[in-house]
Formats: C-alpha cells, structure tokens, sequence
C-alpha cells in the first residue's frame, strides 16, 4: 500500500492515446474517445509499472480490479493521511472502507454492467446509484462529472463499453469502514 | 469538492472525523447537481399554497388529507399528506394502474419526529407534464420552511449512534418516484382503498379522502366500478400486510413497468398481475448477490427460512451496499421485519402459486 499522489498526475499523462473521435457521429468512436479523455483507465484499468513510468495494462483495459490481488482491510493510515490507493489504482480506502474498480468490460458472467440497460447506465450516472436506483456508487468514482455529459454521450460510452473485448475479472465487494 | 465531502461521509456509519479532506484530494472529484432542474420551485413552503393562514399554519380547508393503508416507513416519522387538484379538473383512472394527474395537481407530504415537524415535501405537476420535486426545512423554531439544496440536506433530525435523517435531494426524490409509470406513490386505488388493512405496519387511521369518496366527488373518472374496493389477495392476514408493506416500501422501483423490470421483481401490487410478487420471490433464485449478503441466501425467499431468505437480509439491514430500500431511511423497520419473518414462515400455502401463478383470483 502506498500513497500515490505523484503516481497518480503522472499516470493521467500516459493514457492510450490517438483518442481523437471530435465531429465523428459513430457512437462506439465516440465512446473510446469520451472514456479515454474522461480518465476512465485510470482506476479501471490495472495500472502497471511500463519502462517510461506508470501506466495502464491495456491487455486487462477496464476489468477493474484484479481478483488475484488480495485486499482485505483498509490501509489504517496515520493522520493527516485520509485516502491511499493500492499501485493498481484499482483498491481504494478512505472513511468509506475500501472500495473496488468495477469491472466494466462485457464479461458476460463478472462484468458490472450484464444487467444494466442503456437507461440504467445513463441514470447510474446521473444519479450515483447502481442501475439508477440502487446502492451508491462508492469514492473516488466521479458520477457527479461525468454525470453532466449529455444523454448521447453517456449513450456513446455504453456502446463502446458493450463491444471492448471481455475480460473475466470477478471484482470482490467492497469493504464496509471500520466502526 | 464539498459534495465528495459530504458523499465520503454518507458511508462511513458512526464517527465523525475530517478524514473525508484528503480523500476528496485523491479523489479528483468536482461537485455539482448531476441533473439539474429545470423548473424552480418555490422558495417557501408559504409559497406553494399549502397554507390558508400560515401565521396559524392553518391548512387551507380545501385541500384534501388523505392516509396510504400502506405507508412508506421513513424510520418512524410521523407523517401528514394532501392533494389538491384545480378546481374543475380530476384524475384520470382509466389506468387503474397508473392514475393520470391534471396539470397544476399539488401534493404535499410533512415529516415530524418527536412531535416536530422536520421537513415537508412537495410535488407539482407543471404545464408539460413534468413533475416539479421540491423539499422544505423547517426552521428550528418551527415557524418557517425554506427550500431545502437541490443536493439534500443531512443532519435534518439525529437517530443517535452517528445517524439522522436525511432530507432527500432531488436526484433521490426521482429515484423513487421515476421508477413506475406514475410519479405520484401513495395515491393510488390500493392505497385509498376503503378496505384497510388492519395489519398494515404502521398503520394511520383512515383520514379524508379514500377512492369510493373520490368516485363521488366526480374527483376521479374512469376508474372501473368493480375494482373500487380493492383488496391484496393473500392465504394470510400476515400474508396481505407483508406484500401490501413490500408495495409500499419496494413497489415503487420493484415493478414490471419501470427502469428495473429486468431485474425481475415485482413487489408492487398491480390489477393487471396480482400474483407477480410471490411468484418473483418465494423460492425465486437471487439473481446477482449483494454486498454483504450470505452466502447461504440464494433464493429471494427461502420459504419456510427467514434467515437464509436475501430479501429477509436486505430488509433488515443498513450497511449501504446491502440495504433495501437503498435509500430514505437510516433505520431497520424492526415491526416490518418481524412480519416479513412471520410471513416467511408461512409456508405451504404458495407451493400452488409457484406451480400456478395465475390459479389465485382475488
């Protein structure tokens, strides 16, 4: 466990890049772009260490935290320390316990989204609740950001989301925090 | 950032602390209203009409009360609701299902714990069919009620044990009430019905307005005459208060017309399906396990088996993953849960209704 502000910034800098769908009407272009500029890789793409620096695992793109790594507890950090994240950037503890990455490739037996309509991802969105209506998503996912796109771009990232390859990756549940 | 604050302090249960600071830092995170409304309401209470004299805070007489038989438990508040409807005008209940409200229909729902009024919500159906969703908080002396954040508002009334009661922004409102066909909840032939439940967890004496009154009224039209008694049809008296509790409590977004459908519960009582709730749930496989939920509970009713039923589990608990309903309430309906646990025992009596969902007719 390590505290991985710099690891951080510098893996925002080395997303995949050549995302550029500006003008295109194809919605999957448009969701690859969207995903790769709204910071999607990374927390749910296993960040790897690479030989310029950190950066995402695109073999594993967007399949959450890895089920290999064993995160059992939250990170008992000393003040004035509140938040850490594992060197995936995929496990993340704070005051409300340790969260994990969804897995949101198609996998048709681990992936989040399985049961999620297109409505429902829009509203997960929207409203920072599973399928729209349910449990709150937890920290550090942006939904109050990126829920201010537009329905058609919503739209576009499930599109691109529903057809990425599938990566079978049963992410754990989250931990409750300690009382 | 205050709003990753303030979501990084809805999941930590008991303590308070400042920890939430860093977290919002790593986190990234900006604030802001996911969906904003476009219609504002008003800025009091005073200004939505509920009043006929609020120096008094003397309801105006025509206005009509009404009690749902099966409220929604809002962990133990005592609650006050009317209508009013434009003079003229009534709903259309050719749906029984789903009652369609003229434009300019208001509704107004009050909140008190310990005798105080805490909050009081309010709905209003504008000119384009849109429902307006506003909440007001009572000022500490009780005197007046202001508009409360568009986000909600916390620490409106405190449980103790680090809890309280949460005034429900407006995202939240919608969740519940988007997830049917009609936007209204607790005013529904079911609801109204002037045979009550006497079993019904929590239940309010029947005041103002039921359906035969409004049929009078001319208030509502359309509605079929023969159904203008309805009545849950259960083996049980514990039987018909628990699925009229899952109706109130559950139906709202558990129901075959609204966003969750294919989740496949259906908890709310509907004339077209009325057996669409046992037949989803008892011996009825979970489909995806919760967060927190036993292993041992892979059916949503394990009939004859409370503990190892997951919607026994869901009912009776409140870490946030795990909890039904996910939101509006901070505390176990300890009264619902006993009744659920008595039902579920109550066996035999639905091996016909799995095998034949359609052989009960009320």
């Amino acid at each position: 466990m390590k505290y991985l502000l710099p690891f951080i910034v510098s893996a925002a800098f080395c997303m995949p890049g050549s995302a550029t769908a500006q003008g295109t009407q194809d919605p999957v272009k448009r969701g690859e772009y969207l995903v790769t500029i709204g910071l999607c890789h990374d927390c749910h793409t296993p960040m790897i260490m690479k030989q310029d620096g950190p950066g995402p695992d695109m073999t594993r793109a967007l399949s959450g935290h890895p089920q290999d790594i064993v995160v059992d507890g939250p990170a008992g950090l000393p003040k004035p320390w509140a938040a850490a994240a594992i060197s995936t950037l995929t496990a993340w503890s704070g005051p409300w316990g340790v969260s994990f990455s969804a897995n949101l490739t198609p996998d048709p037996e681990t992936g989040v989204l399985r049961d999620f309509t297109e409505q429902q991802f829009v509203q997960t969105l929207r409203t920072g609740r599973h399928q729209g209506q349910g449990r709150q998503i937890l920290p550090p996912m942006p939904w109050p950001l990126i829920g201010q796109m537009t329905d058609d771009d919503l739209k576009s990232v499930f599109a691109y989301l529903r057809q990425i390859p599938p990566v079978k990756n049963k992410v754990p549940d989250p931990i409750p925090p300690v009382q | 950032m205050q709003g990753v604050l303030e979501r990084a302090e809805r999941f930590r249960p008991a303590r308070r602390h400042r920890l939430a600071a860093a977290a919002a830092a790593l986190a990234l995170l900006a604030s802001g209203n996911a969906i904003p409304q476009t219609i504002k309401p008003p800025q009091t209470l005073q200004q939505t009409g509920l009043y006929a004299d609020f120096a008094t805070l003397r309801v105006d007489p025509d206005h009509l009360a009404f009690a749902p038989q099966y409220p929604l438990w809002t962990d133990g508040a005592a609650k006050r609701r009317w209508i009013s409807l434009p003079p003229g005008t009534s709903i259309d209940g050719s749906d029984p299902d789903a009652w369609v409200f003229p434009t300019g229909t208001r509704l107004w729902k009050e909140f008190s714990f310990a005798g105080e009024r805490i909050e009081t919500r309010y709905l209003e159906r504008k000119a384009d069919g849109q429902w307006l969703y506003a909440a007001y908080v009572w000022s500490a002396d009780r005197r007046e009620a202001a508009l409360a954040p568009e986000r909600g508002q916390r620490g409106a009334f405190p449980f103790g044990n680090g809890r309280s009661h949460t005034i429900p922004g407006v995202n939240d409102c919608k969740a519940c009430h988007q997830g049917s066909r009609s936007e209204v909840l607790g005013f529904s032939a079911l609801q109204l019905s002037p045979e009550r439940d006497p079993d019904a967890p929590h239940a309010e004496a029947a005041s103002g307005i039921d359906l035969r009154v409004l049929i009078e009224k001319g208030l509502l039209v359309g509605f079929p005459q023969s159904l203008a008694q309805p009545r849950i049809a259960a083996a049980s008296a514990a039987e018909r208060a628990a699925l009229g509790y899952l109706h109130g409590n559950c139906g709202h977004c558990h129901n075959e017309s609204g966003p969750l459908s294919n989740v496949g519960l259906f908890l709310r009582q509907t004339f077209a399906n009325r057996q669409a709730a046992i037949a989803s749930t008892w011996g009825h496989p979970v489909k995806r396990p919760a967060p927190g939920q036993s292993p041992d509970a892979v059916l949503r009713i394990a009939p004859a088996h409370p503990e190892r039923s997951a919607l026994m589990q869901r009912v009776a608990s409140r870490y946030p993953a795990l909890q039904m309903p996910p939101l509006g309430t901070e505390l176990v309906d300890q009264e619902a849960v006993g009744l659920l646990r008595r039902w579920i025992r109550e066996t035999e009596e639905h091996e016909e209704i799995i095998s034949q969902p359609k052989g009960r007719v009320p």
